[in-house]
């Protein structure tokens, strides 16, 4: 494993209570995998993925214990995870294309931040060519300002500044949302790339958009309310979910060749409650379709199948007594 | 029906306004009374400017727009108040629209004062609450709230029930569901496909082809501001001509299927930037001297309802 995380429970400080925005996660990463974290907005998985980065105010660790290739992440402490922050976990975050220092060049701005990690420019210079190259940008950009560049470009600068010294976790938040269908494409598949060369180890990809998961990554984990409700490989997800939620999830998008005039699509009814004060028991249980008495009783989330966890009581039972 | 004539909108830019961006270029479209058409593209092609232009909220450089016959392409004053009591847009940031220091229902005040003060507050009131039930939204729920308090889904349908409480005819939806969760998105999408049977014509401006095809009768695909493919939504889809509509379908994730190695080996190569076709830097198939490099290939019809541009079609 190459990230084992343990019962992560982070929650916002408020005037008004504490939003319990991620609850008793524990999940693993093996190496080299791509996990996908899927859910709707105000779901925690952006939470998730900053807790094991930058965990700042108004974010409270309140449980849990994070290990990264054996050691222990000091997540709940901003100083120590200097060291670990961009050496072994780097992020690319939501809104990369604000991300570039717009009154530096880009040559100069990653000069700056390599030095900062006691990294040196002059040596990596080459690497960092050979993987503009893999982006499809030419080394000319390091002389170039932000605003040079178009939006997808800026992305795929920021995707190689982030990997630059080789994380063992990438958490890429977002990164095709605010992209063109081919440019989306382009990214998604750079990134896999990266994976591949080793540029980086394992990777958390945030998004809310399913089919693109479908695409890259080695499996998928989906968030509901603040907690895990499915943790499978990405077929498993895709062709045969056991969470409700999942399934409804999956049915709500657009399936080439339909047609309103021919097979109307449904959305999921209700929405998801407030964590400000989530109601005991299963979370889904309001909009679920197949809940019954024992999801006033909150699910464990636990592994049904090998490599498939799930947090639903009917699932449980039905292994149970299979 | 809304109708547009060779509309072209050409921005200044650079120094003193020295060169010229072809935003759109000579784009004649229709759109039918009780149809949706969907004008597709990536971003830059135009597609949000020829909805604007039909709005008013830029003028046209050249070409016309006709309105039911008559001509609105330049409207000002008590007849562009007119034009927006039939004709109204939403847009894709649900949570920009609205004042956030004002309750959201503030929207609906607005249109009382400015459209109907002859209603009294009851009669107004009444009003509201149908239209928000058509749209699909309690009014207990959501009338009396700040912006903050209600979700993404909720706000777009209420800038929907707004220009609904018009009587409009024509409405430009500008990528009105893509920030909107998978969930909810397709509650919103159903909806705009209610009102298209109820006689309301759409334009549903969006980059992802499959929610143009899951709701509409006729596609524009455009590129740089140049149409280069239309005709009846079932006949693009099934056979797509243009290259690029053929790229953008590869790259659309699906859960069916993979992405593959590029479906079409390149017989050609991709010329450098010039004149010719808008296409040709990116074009798998256009080679010099066969036309892709002296001019903009016009649409022509390859079968009904289905017209492209490109030379690789029209040297027959």
């Amino acid at each position: 494993m190459s990230l084992q995380a343990d019962n992560l429970t982070v929650y916002y400080q408020t005037l008004r209570g504490d939003v319990r925005a991620l609850e008793s996660a524990t999940f693993g990463l093996r190496d080299g995998e791509i996990m996908g974290l899927a859910g709707e907005s105000g779901c925690g998985k952006t939470t998730l993925g900053h807790s094991l980065i930058l965990l700042v105010p108004p974010m409270k660790l309140v449980a849990g214990r994070v290990t990264l290739d054996g050691e222990t992440l000091p997540i709940q402490d901003t100083e120590r995870m200097n060291d670990f922050r961009f050496r072994k976990v780097s992020i690319i975050p939501q809104y990369a294309m604000n991300a570039l220092n717009p009154t530096r060049k880009i040559g100069k701005m990653t000069e700056e931040l390599l030095r900062s990690r006691g990294a040196d420019y002059q040596a990596g210079l080459p690497e960092l060519k050979r993987r503009l190259d893999l982006v499809k940008l030419s080394p000319g950009v390091l002389g170039m300002y932000p605003f040079e560049l178009s939006g997808g470009m800026k992305q795929r600068m920021v995707m190689v500044l982030s990997t630059l010294l080789n994380p063992s976790l990438l958490i890429a938040d977002e990164i095709t949302s605010a992209l063109d269908v081919s440019s989306q494409k382009a990214v998604a598949e750079m990134l896999v790339e990266f994976r591949n060369r080793g540029c980086c180890n394992s990777v958390i990809v945030i998004t809310h958009d399913i089919s693109i998961l479908y695409q890259i990554a080695d499996s998928i984990m989906v968030m509901y309310a603040g907690q895990l409700a499915e943790k499978a490989s990405t077929e498993a997800i895709i062709h045969a979910p056991r969470h409700p939620y999942t399934r409804l999830l999956i049915s709500s998008l657009p399936k080439i060749g339909a047609r309103y005039t021919e097979k109307k699509l449904a959305g999921i009814p209700g929405s998801p409650p407030l964590l400000l004060d989530p109601p005991s028991g299963c979370r889904f249980r309001e909009r679920c379709p197949v809940a019954f008495e024992r999801c006033l009783e909150a699910p464990p989330f636990i592994e049904i199948e090998k490599g498939h966890f799930v947090a639903c009581w009917r699932e449980i039972e039905a292994n149970a007594q299979a | 029906m809304l109708k547009l004539d060779q509309v072209s909108k050409i921005y200044k830019i650079g120094a003193f306004g020295s060169k010229d961006l072809h935003a759109v270029s000579n784009v004649s479209l229709e759109v039918q009374d009780g149809q949706i058409v969907s004008l597709i593209g990536e971003s830059g092609s135009g597609k949000s400017t020829i909805g604007r232009m039909i709005l008013h909220l830029i003028s046209i450089s050249s070409g016309r727009i006709f309105y039911d016959g008559a001509d609105v392409s330049r409207l000002s004053g008590r007849a562009l108040k007119d034009y927006y009591r039939r004709v109204q847009g939403v847009f894709q940031d649900p949570f920009s629209s609205y004042n956030p220091i004002f309750k959201a229902d503030r929207v609906f005040k607005l249109i009382h004062d400015e459209y109907f003060p002859e209603l009294s507050g009851a009669e107004w009131g009444e009003k509201v609450e149908g239209t928000l039930r058509s749209v699909g939204l309690n009014p207990e729920h959501v009338l009396d709230k700040f912006p903050h308090q209600l979700s993404g889904g909720q706000l777009q349908r209420f800038l929907i029930a707004r220009a609904l409480l018009l009587d409009i005819r024509f409405l430009v939806a500008d990528e009105i569901i893509s920030m909107l969760d998978a969930s909810t998105r397709i509650d919103v999408l159903n909806l705009l496909a209610d009102l298209e049977s109820r006689g309301l014509s759409v334009l549903f401006i969006t980059h992802d082809l499959f929610l143009g095809y899951y709701i509409s009768e006729r596609a524009v695909i455009l590129y740089q501001g140049c149409v280069v493919e239309m005709g009846s939504t079932e006949k693009i889809y099934a056979n797509p001509l243009h290259p690029y509509t053929r790229m953008l379908m590869a790259s659309v994730p699906r859960l069916d299927r993979k992405w593959g190695e590029p479906a079409e080996a390149p017989n050609g190569k991709p010329l450098g930037p010039g004149a010719g076709c808008v296409y040709r830097e990116r074009c798998p198939i256009a080679y010099a001297g066969s036309g892709c490099d002296r001019e903009q290939p016009a649409l022509s019809e390859v079968e009904s309802d289905h017209s492209v541009a490109c030379f690789h079609y029209t040297k027959g």
